[in-house]
């Protein structure tokens, strides 16, 4: 199962999300899909209608960012950490 | 019962309401603090608030009130459909939700949104569900002429229904221009004849003109007024041909804003700019442009407002008219009301957030 870390803005709009949670999934693509059946909602803020990941949004497996951006086909390992980062931006 | 004075402002850090009481205005509410609001407005039909949200990072997201401002609900954002493409290679996803109507009164659950990459979207459950309206971005005209104008994609600011008649739609597009539909959205015409686009090879081009913002008179909606990237624009046919009535040598001329009165059919506001090169007050002074006479003349109004060492500029939905009363926010942060058309103005705050969007609504 690999483990998941979340920035923390995540939780204001999914209150029941840790900044650590765990999942079952064999590509960064599948571990969206999983994450959104449990968080409703949670895999338009971080990739787009097309299935991009958002211009701002960095994920990260273990320290490697993801290189397939627009299909996330990336693999999973169950001990893979997978971050899931907001790129900071100006006031 | 008297209806009282609310104004809704889209900010970028949140959606303020403020409530007009016998002492002044009153926040009311601070929602969705710390997002940036590019419009929100409040649907009269059902006293329902609506806000569209950029987030930096998150994407573009929609949000409404049911209890005026105190708590918002997250509504899903339209989607564009898979394989619709911007351009060849370039497949379109939501970037920008720029404006948020309501449909006609006899078509209660619709509601539209413009958004960018060029999208409009309809809903008819109340804004539950939102849907490409297909015939519009299927337009020949918009893969090859259409562009962004400020943001790297074409957007949809602007839409009238006519009350006269729920079937006909008119929308404004940054850079398109106008189109119409009489057929509740199966088929759209351009209309920019009279405009002139000053940044193209054929400034009469009947595509790729830069409407900064369209609005019809309520009473006599075959009046639209139009401000325009270059100039002030007036129709009196429903845009099936446009008049310039810029100032020649006055001030009003660029600008982003327009706001027509609800019964007279030649009288409307801006609030000018100095030229698209700079974008920022004439002289320093911060004022508003009247026309009585359908823009055959234009006067300047002052009284109340800053003169000097003042930078503002005044986006294309904030500023706002209902009855007599207008109001408007700027880019710095403050923010005008008058109660006589533009005669008087009074600061309603100084030191806002910069502001996108400024509407009337009543409580």
């Amino acid at each position: 199962m690999a483990r998941i870390r979340l920035t923390k803005h995540l939780q204001r709009f999914f209150p029941g999300l840790g900044e650590e949670v765990h999942a079952d999934a064999n590509t960064v693509r599948e571990l969206i899909r999983v994450l959104d059946a449990k968080y409703p909602g949670f895999g338009h803020y971080v990739i787009d209608e097309q299935g991009a990941v958002r211009k701002h949004v960095n994920i990260f497996v273990n320290d490697m960012a993801v290189l397939d951006r627009t299909g996330l086909s990336d693999a999973l390992g169950p001990n893979d950490e997978v971050f899931i980062l907001q790129a900071l931006s100006g006031g | 019962m008297n209806m009282k004075q609310r104004l809704i402002l889209g900010t970028r850090k949140g959606v303020m309401v403020l409530d007009r009481e016998s002492n002044g205005w009153r926040l009311s509410q601070h929602g969705q603090s710390g997002i940036p609001v590019p419009f929100a407005f409040c649907d009269a039909r059902n006293a329902t608030m609506w806000a569209s949200l950029d987030h930096g990072h998150w994407g573009p997201k929609l949000a409404r009130s049911k209890d005026a401002g105190k708590t918002w609900e997250d509504v899903p954002a339209p989607k564009y459909p898979e394989g619709a493409l911007v351009k060849e290679g370039k497949p379109a996803a939501l970037e920008y939700i720029w404006y948020i109507a309501p449909g006609p009164a006899r078509r209660p659950n619709r509601m539209y949104l413009g958004t960018n990459p060029g999208g409009l979207f309809q809903s008819d459950d109340g804004g539950n569900t939102f849907a490409l309206v297909e015939a519009l971005w299927n337009q020949p005209s918009r893969m090859t002429g259409w562009f962004g104008g400020g943001r790297d994609t074409p957007g949809i600011h602007s839409l009238f229904t006519d009350p006269r008649n729920p079937d006909r739609t008119l929308i404004a597009i940054s850079c398109a221009g106008v189109f119409e539909t009489l057929d509740d959205g199966k088929s759209w015409t351009h209309r920019n004849k009279g405009l002139r686009a000053d940044f193209l090879p054929d400034p009469s081009s009947e595509i790729g003109q830069d409407p900064h913002f369209m609005m019809a008179c309520a009473a006599n909606p075959d009046v639209l007024w139009q401000q325009n990237h270059c100039g002030i624009f007036r129709s009196e046919d429903g845009a099936k041909n446009w008049t310039d009535i810029s100032e020649s040598a006055g001030p009003a001329r660029f600008g982003f804003a327009v706001a027509a009165h609800a019964k007279d059919p030649k009288t409307a506001w801006v609030v000018p700019g100095k030229s698209d090169q700079e974008r920022t007050t004439i002289d320093g002074a911060l004022f508003v442009c009247r026309t009585q006479d359908g823009g055959k003349t234009w006067q300047k109004q002052t009284k109340g407002l800053p003169q000097q060492l003042a930078y503002d500029l005044v986006y294309r939905h904030a500023l706002d008219i209902a009855g007599d009363a207008l109001a408007f926010g700027s880019t710095t942060g403050n923010l005008f009301f008058s109660p006589d058309g533009g005669e008087n103005w009074t600061t309603v705050a100084n030191y806002l957030p910069p502001i996108y969007s400024v509407r009337f609504a009543e409580f």
